[in-house]
């Protein structure tokens, strides 16, 4: 019994890595073996796809670029979220509720309902083509979420905590900073994983407010297989690369999610 | 917790609510401004009433991509919702396997969507794609690209592969919550592992699997990037969900006035799902 269970998670795992491994041997193909051929590991084994990515600076300026506007995100969002998510874990104010859910609903708004008038909008105050632009607009789904957590890390801090702060003498800001801050860390790092997470696969927006500046690096990769053909060897080494701070992100945060999770709202 | 009543902590929401304001009311309006509408560029409007509104409720095309994105809701909820709930109940508790699994199961949540399109179109080509390929050599006539049936099972497989480890680690985490002492008790009474599973762990996952509902429902109703890249909405509009529907009639043809009203119906019937669901979820909340 005990080795059957490792069963089921063994096979969901090679299902998802199937696909995965299946990019990284495109990948390492020249075109004329992947056009002529139908091979499960490269036979001619080649880092030309590679080479191209990192010499060529129309590629590798599209990750530089992603990694730019996700990580400004990221600390906007949690830097807004952080006095927010206080507020709603520890206050009544007026209209709180109502708030909650108005931030939620920006969450469940479909990016294709807003690509248009985000480029009007954007364009109009001079912020088309810039970092700023793809950060902010991430903005309205990453914020909600991060409020979200955030709360429900923050409710789980009995408020004893913060009582017996004040009678020690602590301000405020003094108390947040030094006691309150240091106790949610596992859940400002799974907060930011999320924040990470939805800022750097979102392709909608951030293809719809870059052109050449600040367009990240999934937009330069749907643009080269329309306009030069299909090089799918170059497609491929590209997607893969794209897993890769993903991964350290995970790897970052591994223990934080299991133990994480458990302690928040999720 | 009981909270108190504090005005002034409008004070600390205020950056969220300029910042969610600032891109979600204007851009918002903008939508409102062209639904009722018309216009021919210049900024020059004409007053059009609920015209586009009735255009897009009466048109079959509407009515079509309606359906079709209710049906793969439907869809991959039935199907990732059980089997995240599966995978959850038979991952290592302890020991080396946890982080191992971890880790593998959250890369696919971590990839831009449109290289999981991307991947998915490799991976699927009948030719030279391994599952097209397997598939052919084990003798079914499948391609994706021309097959509606086809086209439909690579979506729903790849949204499977794509999103099923959210389930996973949301009901992994509510798992992990349960206090050790509710298995000894159930141990002492003998009690089946159906039993354990329906009246331990499913009432404790219940909150993380409202979650996981909720955020399952409003990501599936909202996708765009992958079915795009993948299929195009193709083969004809088979695959052409209410977002790709929605791109194609704005940016495509234009049609700026009966978007913007498609974009408001397909907005308030998210909320209205979304709506329920919280309500139901803050209820519960309240309860326990």
């Amino acid at each position: 019994m005990k080795k059957a269970k490792w069963v089921v998670p063994t096979i969901y795992i090679i299902f998802l890595m199937l696909p995965i491994y299946w990019l990284l041997n495109m990948s390492f193909k020249t075109t004329t073996e992947i056009i002529n051929t139908y091979t499960l590991w490269p036979q001619e084994f080649t880092l030309d796809n590679y080479k191209k990515i990192f010499t060529d600076s129309t590629w590798y300026t599209g990750y530089l670029n992603s990694i730019y506007y996700v990580v400004m995100n990221t600390v906007i969002s949690v830097a807004a979220a952080l006095p927010a998510a206080y507020a709603f874990s520890r206050y009544k104010f007026l209209g709180d509720k109502h708030l909650f859910f108005w931030l939620l609903t920006n969450r469940m708004a479909p990016p294709a309902v807003f690509a248009l008038p985000f480029f009007q909008f954007y364009s109009s105050v001079n912020l088309f083509d810039t970092h700023v632009a793809v950060a902010l607009s991430h903005c309205l789904f990453n914020i909600p979420l991060a409020v979200w957590i955030l709360e429900g890390f923050m409710s789980s801090v009995p408020k004893e905590l913060d009582e017996t702060a004040y009678v020690d003498g602590y301000s405020f800001w003094r108390f947040f900073f030094k006691i309150f801050i240091p106790t949610i860390t596992a859940g400002i790092g799974i907060t930011m994983f999320f924040c990470f997470m939805f800022s750097w696969v979102e392709l909608l927006l951030a293809k719809t407010l870059t052109a050449v500046a600040a367009k990240p690096i999934a937009a330069t990769m749907t643009r080269t297989a329309s306009t030069s053909g299909y090089e799918l060897g170059l497609l491929a080494a590209a997607g893969s690369l794209t897993i890769i701070p993903g991964a350290i992100v995970i790897y970052f945060v591994r223990n934080y999610i299991a133990k994480g999770f458990a302690l928040g709202r999720v | 917790m009981n909270k108190t009543i504090n005005q002034k902590a409008w004070f600390f929401v205020i950056p969220v609510f300029v910042l969610v304001a600032f891109n979600a009311i204007i851009p918002l309006m903008t939508v409102v401004n062209y639904a009722f509408q018309e216009t021919f560029g210049n900024n020059v409007f004409m007053w059009e009433g609920t015209r586009w509104f009735k255009q897009i409720m009466l048109s079959e095309r509407f009515h079509a991509s309606l359906g079709r994105q209710f049906l793969f809701t439907f869809i991959i909820l039935f199907i990732q919702i059980p089997l995240g709930i599966a995978i959850a109940l038979t991952m290592p508790k302890e020991g080396i396997g946890v982080p191992v699994c971890l880790v593998l199961m959250s890369m696919p949540l971590l990839i831009p969507w449109n290289v999981v399109g991307a991947m998915w179109n490799i991976f699927a080509l009948p030719d030279i794609g391994f599952l097209g390929h397997s598939l052919n050599a084990l003798g079914f006539d499948y391609n994706f690209t021309q097959q509606i049936g086809d086209a439909w099972f690579t979506t729903i497989l790849m949204d499977v592969w794509h999103w099923t480890s959210l389930v996973v680690l949301l009901s992994y985490a509510g798992l992990r919550s349960i206090q050790p002492a509710y298995y000894q008790a159930a141990e002492i009474d003998g009690a089946s592992r159906w039993a354990i599973f329906t009246k331990i762990e499913l009432p404790k996952m219940k909150k993380v699997l409202t979650i996981a509902i909720l955020l399952r429902f409003m990501d599936s109703f909202m996708i765009y990037t992958e079915p795009f890249v993948l299929t195009g909405g193709g083969p004809g509009n088979a695959t052409a969900f209410l977002s790709i529907d929605l791109v194609k009639m704005a940016l495509g043809q234009f049609d700026l006035g009966p978007a913007a009203a498609m974009s408001l119906i397909y907005f308030f019937i998210v909320l209205l799902v979304c709506w329920v669901f919280y309500t139901l979820m803050m209820r519960n909340e309240e309860k326990s």
